[in-house]
């Protein structure tokens, strides 16, 4: 894992010595909600409706023992003990005081923590594969790349007034687990003669107007990576569009030239930007790339599993994936048990993931976009009692990827933009399919509920995609079907009318239903999808 | 109508300038007349096609009517890059919480509308020990500085 030197450690301090001055003069009344508004957002710190939401990035999603446990005690002393892990990999606090950001920065910074550029119309935090360094398909551990970019992208002077935000994700393996061309930059190390280079796809993104990234390089090579990343910025920053806060994601930008002519521009730029010397050296990788060096692993442990006990057996087959080394695991932590908030977690549960990591995955864990927690590098041999563990806080939902496994965002209860609840229909969803036999034959199903058009439930991205909608003052929720944020990246198609909350759950079951009475040998409910189309299943829904 | 920097308090930080000068012009009028020293451009305006003329110019004013439009920060990097030499002036909503990141785009002189507090900005242009990536101040990145 990364580890600070002296010039990070700095950096953390002085931004955290920036904000408490800045959060001094707002109480103090000496600059105005508007003024101060960007430099929290900045912070991480947002307005909501009950409270000031706090954001804490966690870098590509991966943390150790001590940085989670210090969340847990932010929740425990701050918050009401339980923090909410979102989709950007990150961690939100919902129930933050103002006059408590400084000291909760400072107790972040102390483990190498902060919210810089969780939010605001910057860089935002980078985000990755949160099986990297330990996936069995990756080429290379693709987060040494998004460190090279977190470093240059953070306090970075021109770009921190963008037209909107902006959001960079790096993986480094054909299957996609970072949701990688959803995003403003979507890089994927790829392989060329026998060099490591970052294909960039550039333009993708949610909200009201989703796209999916086109190619717009196909090899940038490393030390010319952040000269590209420069160019494609600055070409963004100093062209798209200012005049409309719904069309200033760089997606527009691009929509609007043509991927061919803002693929010119940036080359352009590049030629210039490339000759003013940003690109640190190869010496610069190789100090990060040290630090994410894989953990003494013994390849020689044993491959055996112990499967007598009937639900541990569960858990292994649903929860654990295969590790690049032998006798190891990757273990997928469930924060979805059925009825819960999904993503939430609580003071205790934070701590207790932490003692695993500890004891059993060489002190690592990373965050997922699916809002679930994963130990790397555990052996097999462990598996038994990281599962009695885990189960025995509540932890051990052998739900990974199956249609209760669902993305929702906080909604109504909690954001001011919201025009319904998500958090509700998540629970009532994962209620009526609460029955485990049920949802392992429905087999992988990514369910994902966004409570208005802004998407950070990434519902476009749902094999079952639903968005909640105002309709007349009533809470009203559309359905769609056939997204993906995978390898298979495609967006959603709407069914038609919308439902009311119980009228949703009814109608994502007849769509179940239809896929299971259509579907053909191995296919999952998206594969169906594709191949029958939209009609069959509007048939069952609206008869 | 826009306020000048000579009419108020110069705050006593490094690179501020409140000298008087020639009325800065529209980027047109700077363009299609060939005494003008001074020109004012503006977000939408392409500081690229002031790169010709940069050698007879003493002062370029960038426009920041409002303080979240960025444009500006490229502007001016663009014309430091391309060797611009002579003063480099952020005139608008420009705020203390922005003038560390403008210095390093390459301003050199401030004309905010609104006062600033004196030591707000002595202390937001001290806060940053050093700087992860390379701009137009000439600032040594850290990556350098550890790899020497
Ligand atoms: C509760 C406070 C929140 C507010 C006010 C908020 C606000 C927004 C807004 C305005 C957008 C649309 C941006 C655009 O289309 O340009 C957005 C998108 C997004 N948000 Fe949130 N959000 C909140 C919470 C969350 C949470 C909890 C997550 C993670 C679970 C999240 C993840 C995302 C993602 C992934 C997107 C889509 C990015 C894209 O458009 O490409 N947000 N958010
Ligand atoms: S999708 Fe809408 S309701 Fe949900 S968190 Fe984002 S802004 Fe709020």
């Amino acid at each position: 894992m990364y580890k600070y030197d002296e010039y990070d450690h700095a950096m953390v301090a002085a931004r955290v010595a920036e904000f408490s001055d800045q959060v001094k003069r707002r109480l103090a009344g000496e600059i105005t909600e508007d003024q101060f508004k960007p430099l929290r957002l900045m912070n991480g710190l947002y307005l909501q409706l009950h409270a000031y939401m706090l954001r804490v990035a966690v870098p590509y999603g991966t943390l150790d023992g001590r940085q989670m446990r210090m969340l847990a005690h932010i929740a425990r002393k701050y918050d009401r003990d339980y923090g909410h892990f979102t989709t950007r990999q990150n961690i939100q606090y919902n129930w933050i005081k103002l006059e408590d950001a400084p000291a909760i920065l400072e107790d972040l910074a102390s483990v190498e923590m902060h919210a810089i550029q969780t939010s605001g119309n910057c860089i935002r935090n980078i985000s990755s594969d949160q099986w990297a360094g330990a996936a069995a398909d990756e080429i290379t551990d693709p987060r040494p790349w998004a460190e090279l970019l977190r470093q240059w992208s953070s306090f970075h002077p021109e770009f921190s007034y963008l037209p909107r935000k902006f959001k960079i994700a790096v993986i480094a393996a054909d299957e996609d687990r970072a949701a990688m061309r959803l995003h403003d930059i979507g890089i994927q190390i790829v392989e060329k003669d026998g060099r490591h280079g970052a294909a960039f796809y550039v333009g993708g993104g949610m909200g009201r107007t989703p796209m999916i990234a086109p190619l717009i390089k196909d090899f940038v090579p490393l030390d010319d990576m952040l000269s590209y990343a420069e160019a494609c910025l600055r070409v963004y920053n100093r062209y798209g569009r200012r005049d409309n806060i719904y069309k200033a994601r760089i997606k527009i930008l691009i929509h609007e030239l043509g991927a061919e002519e803002y693929r010119r521009q940036v080359e352009e730029e590049f030629a210039h930007v490339k000759s003013l010397g940003i690109d640190p050296p190869k010496a610069e990788f190789d100090r990060i790339a040290a630090q994410f060096a894989s953990p003494p692993l013994d390849a020689s442990a044993s491959d055996a599993i112990d499967r007598s006990d009937p639900d541990f057996a569960v858990w292994v087959d649903q929860n654990v994936a295969a590790h690049k080394v032998p006798g190891h695991a990757i273990v997928n932590i469930s924060l979805k048990p059925v009825g819960s908030i999904p993503g939430d977690a609580s003071s205790a549960q934070i701590d207790l993931m932490a003692d695993l990591a500890e004891k059993y995955s060489h002190d690592e864990l990373r965050v997922t976009h699916a809002q679930n927690i994963v130990l790397p590098h555990v052996r097999k041999a462990d598996l038994h009692v990281i599962w009695q563990e885990l189960d025995a806080a509540g932890l051990a939902t052998p739900n990974l990827d199956l249609i209760s496994d669902i993305i929702a965002c906080p909604g109504l209860d909690y954001c001011s933009l919201a025009n319904a609840r998500s958090i509700p229909v998540a629970q009532k969803i994962a209620t009526r399919f609460s029955d485990l036999g049920r949802q392992k034959e429905l087999g992988e199903l990514k369910l994902k509920i966004s409570g208005c058009i802004n998407a950070c439930g990434h519902h476009h991205a749902g094999h079952i995609g639903i968005l909640g909608v105002d309709r007349k003052g009533t809470e009203n929720y559309q359905l769609s079907l056939g997204g993906s944020g995978a390898e298979d990246v495609s967006l959603g198609t709407i069914t038609g009318p919308g439902f009311d909350e119980d009228g949703i759950v009814d109608a994502v079951e007849r769509v179940t239903d239809k896929y299971l009475a259509e579907r053909a040998d191995g296919e999952r409910f998206v594969d169906t999808y594709r191949r029958i189309g939209m009609a069959p299943f509007k048939e069952a829904i609206y008869g | 109508m826009v306020e000048r920097a000579d009419n108020q308090s110069p705050p006593q930080a490094e690179g501020w300038h409140t000298n008087g000068e020639e009325p800065a012009v529209t980027l047109d009028a700077f363009l299609s007349q060939s005494n003008a020293t001074a020109v004012r451009l503006e977000p939408d305006e392409d500081a690229r096609a002031l790169i010709p003329h940069l050698d007879r110019l003493a002062l370029i004013e960038v426009a920041f009517p409002k303080f979240r439009d960025g444009r500006g920060y490229s502007s001016a990097r663009i014309l430091r890059e391309a060797g611009y030499a002579g003063e480099l002036r952020a005139q608008g909503d420009v705020l203390v919480d922005q003038i560390a990141y403008m210095k390093r785009c390459g301003f050199d002189s401030f004309a905010p509308e609104k006062d600033l507090n004196p030591a707000d900005v002595e202390a937001a242009l001290a806060r940053w020990p050093e700087h992860y990536q390379g701009a137009a101040d000439g600032a040594v990145p850290i990556w350098k500085l550890r790899h020497g």
